[in-house]
């Protein structure tokens, strides 16, 4: 391994074991599944609607993420500012995107972890009936790219400022937004003062736009580059930040 | 070698840090002293490469901290101000992370966790987690941290902070023993550490280096250093006075009190570090058949010699004579 992959490994390591160091990691597995089981089962109605498919649980995933990824990633660099850890670990032998890496891998990590948990789902949708396994597996690559996404812009706020909380609600504010322009609802209000051309514009930067590609069972490049382009910009612009506080 | 040149930094609007330069080498053990918000750690963050300067060059080893930032660091150890610490990791996993940050692995890694534990007296906590530490315990895992790469230069804000006498007199002669090898900076507010392990110590005020130079060179600027501090019974003071000035290498005789049994004088000589001055004048004393009880050098105090070159800004103000010493640096 080289030198960079190595710190990145053992700043990742350390940020996941600090996880399930605490109850924290448990309390939020279990709330994310509890709730995904609610919207899906309660409020879709997953048998009611009588079809082997796994929409029902996807469709709820771009709401779910906005309180729960902020949750995961508030704390990412604002506690590391809060405990001054920030300059031991800026004062090792590791550049600052290595830091970053290593911090947001462990926390998407950890994300893909409680997405994981939920294959039950799965098991069940194929138990009940012949769903398109691709289209699931689909749904679950875009379902993590997108709560990656999500993550990166709360690694951003959290580099913002020392508190998680301020960091929680400006990361549900952005992804919110980041949502909205692509909620189908908004965009049929928007057309009336809009062109057809400048409201797909405007919704094609929202994450909900391109997890529905995936959704369908697509998996476009141009949708991969959104969610990876996404994140590179919210960890670089993170770069950005720590630097100039560095700065003074 | 550690080469620190014109580092200035400003926050604002403020120069928290203004044209510092100085050299520490291997074998050397630099104490940093100053008043509340000199600038210490400030430069120390330079240093690490934690801030950047707004100007100047910080050189570690045969690296530049601004060029070459990996390499210089891997030189360094580090002692944060406070004692920064991740709060839910085990000191044990704590100082292995570190480890591994400074690129140990498998068998080395452990060893050098192993030792760092025990240079540090960290064994009784080893497996607690750092939350619950006191303090002194997480300032000495937050050092262990520090050494735990046998680094050849040494960055130590503070490191007694907070520590019980024991330990600070374990740290001290730790630090004395390490600065044979290495090159050490570390600040202190506690001036009796200087004089015990420092080889050089600098003081600085408001950003600016007002003094440099070995413990014994800084307590050499106290004003009444060299001087002779006299007491005498039974002899008029024009006598003493008098008598005193016949001697060519008096410069001038201070009268501290004077009655008409008991005269107390300073007698300054021309030459602070003439050594043999006390010895002039006792001779005088005894051939002049004075009685007396005390006859002694003054020897500097370094607290005295840093309050008179880093005045708080209060006082600065109301006083009109300015500084007690005055210091070319
Ligand atoms: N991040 C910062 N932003 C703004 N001002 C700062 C910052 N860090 C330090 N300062 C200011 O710079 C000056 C020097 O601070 P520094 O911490 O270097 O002092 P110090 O010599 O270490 O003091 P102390 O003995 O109290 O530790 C102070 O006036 C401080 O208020
Ligand atoms: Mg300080």
């Amino acid at each position: 391994m080289s030198l960079a992959v190595q710190n990145v490994y053992t700043i990742a390591k350390r940020e996941m074991g600090g996880y399930f160091s605490s109850p924290v990691a448990y309390v939020f597995i279990v709330i994310f599944l509890l709730l995904a089981g609610f919207f899906t089962f309660k409020v879709s109605g997953f048998f009611a609607a009588n079809e082997a498919s796994l929409s029902p649980f996807f469709v709820w995933h771009c709401w779910l993420y906005l309180f729960l990824v902020p949750a995961v990633g508030m704390r990412l660099w604002s506690e590391e500012r809060r405990l001054g850890t920030i300059e031991l670990l800026l004062t090792m032998p590791v550049t600052g995107w290595q830091a970053i890496l290593g911090k947001f891998l462990a926390s998407w990590i950890f994300l893909g972890l409680a997405l994981a948990l939920t294959f039950p789902m799965i098991v069940t949708v194929n138990y009940l009936g012949d769903p398109d396994n691709g289209v699931i597996l689909c749904s679950y690559v875009g379902s993590f790219l997108m709560a990656g996404a999500y993550l990166a812009v709360s690694c951003l706020t959290s580099a913002i400022t020392r508190s998680q909380v301020v960091s929680f609600i400006l990361s549900l504010v952005v992804c919110l937004f980041l949502v909205l322009v692509g909620w189908p609802p908004l965009n049929e209000m928007l057309s009336q003062w809009l062109s057809p051309a400048m409201v797909s514009a405007v919704s094609s930067i929202s994450v909900m736009t391109h997890f529905a590609q995936f959704q369908r069972g697509i998996i476009d490049s141009s949708d991969i580059i959104f969610f990876l382009g996404l994140i590179f910009f919210c960890l670089f612009t993170t770069n950005v930040v720590i630097r100039s506080h560095r700065a003074g | 070698m550690i080469k620190i040149e014109n580092l200035v930094k400003f926050f604002g609007p403020k120069k928290a840090v203004d044209d510092i330069s100085f050299t520490v080498s291997k074998g050397e053990v630099l104490g940093f002293l100053g008043p509340n918000g000199a600038g210490k750690s400030t430069t120390m963050r330079m240093i690490t490469g934690f801030i950047p300067p707004d100007s100047g060059r910080v050189q570690v080893g045969e690296f530049d901290m601004l060029n070459d930032p990996i390499r210089a660091k891997q030189l360094l150890g580090y002692l944060p101000e406070n004692a920064p610490l991740y709060a839910d990791m085990s000191v044990y996993g704590f100082l292995s992370f570190a480890a591994e940050l400074r690129g140990l692995r498998g068998a080395a890694r452990k060893k050098a966790v192993q030792e760092a534990i025990e240079t540090c007296f960290l064994e009784p906590v080893a497996h607690q987690t750092v939350d619950t530490l006191s303090k002194g315990y997480k300032h000495r895992a937050c050092f262990a941290q520090s050494i735990i790469h046998d680094p050849d230069y040494l960055i130590l804000d503070e490191p007694t902070d907070g520590l019980d006498p024991n330990q600070k007199h374990e740290v001290r002669s730790l630090i004395r023993n390490m600065g044979r090898r290495k090159a050490i900076i570390f600040s202190t507010h506690i001036l009796e550490e200087v004089l015990e392990v420092c080889t050089r110590a600098i003081i600085i005020d408001r950003g600016h280096i007002v003094a440099n130079g070995s413990p014994n060179e800084l307590k050499a600027m106290h004003p009444n250093f060299g001087s002779v501090r006299l007491n005498v019974y039974g002899v008029a003071e024009g006598d003493v006075r008098g008598k005193l000035n016949t001697l060519s290498q008096v410069e001038r005789v201070e009268v501290i009190k004077s009655t008409s049994e008991q005269v107390k004088v300073r007698v300054y000589p021309k030459d602070k570090k003439d050594e043999s001055f006390p010895t002039l004048v006792a001779d005088l004393v005894t051939k002049s058949g004075w009685k007396f009880d005390e006859l002694s050098m003054d020897k500097g105090r370094l607290d005295e010699v840093f309050r008179g070159i880093t005045l708080p800004d209060t006082v600065k103000k109301s006083s009109k004579e300015g500084p007690v010493v005055t210091v070319n640096v």
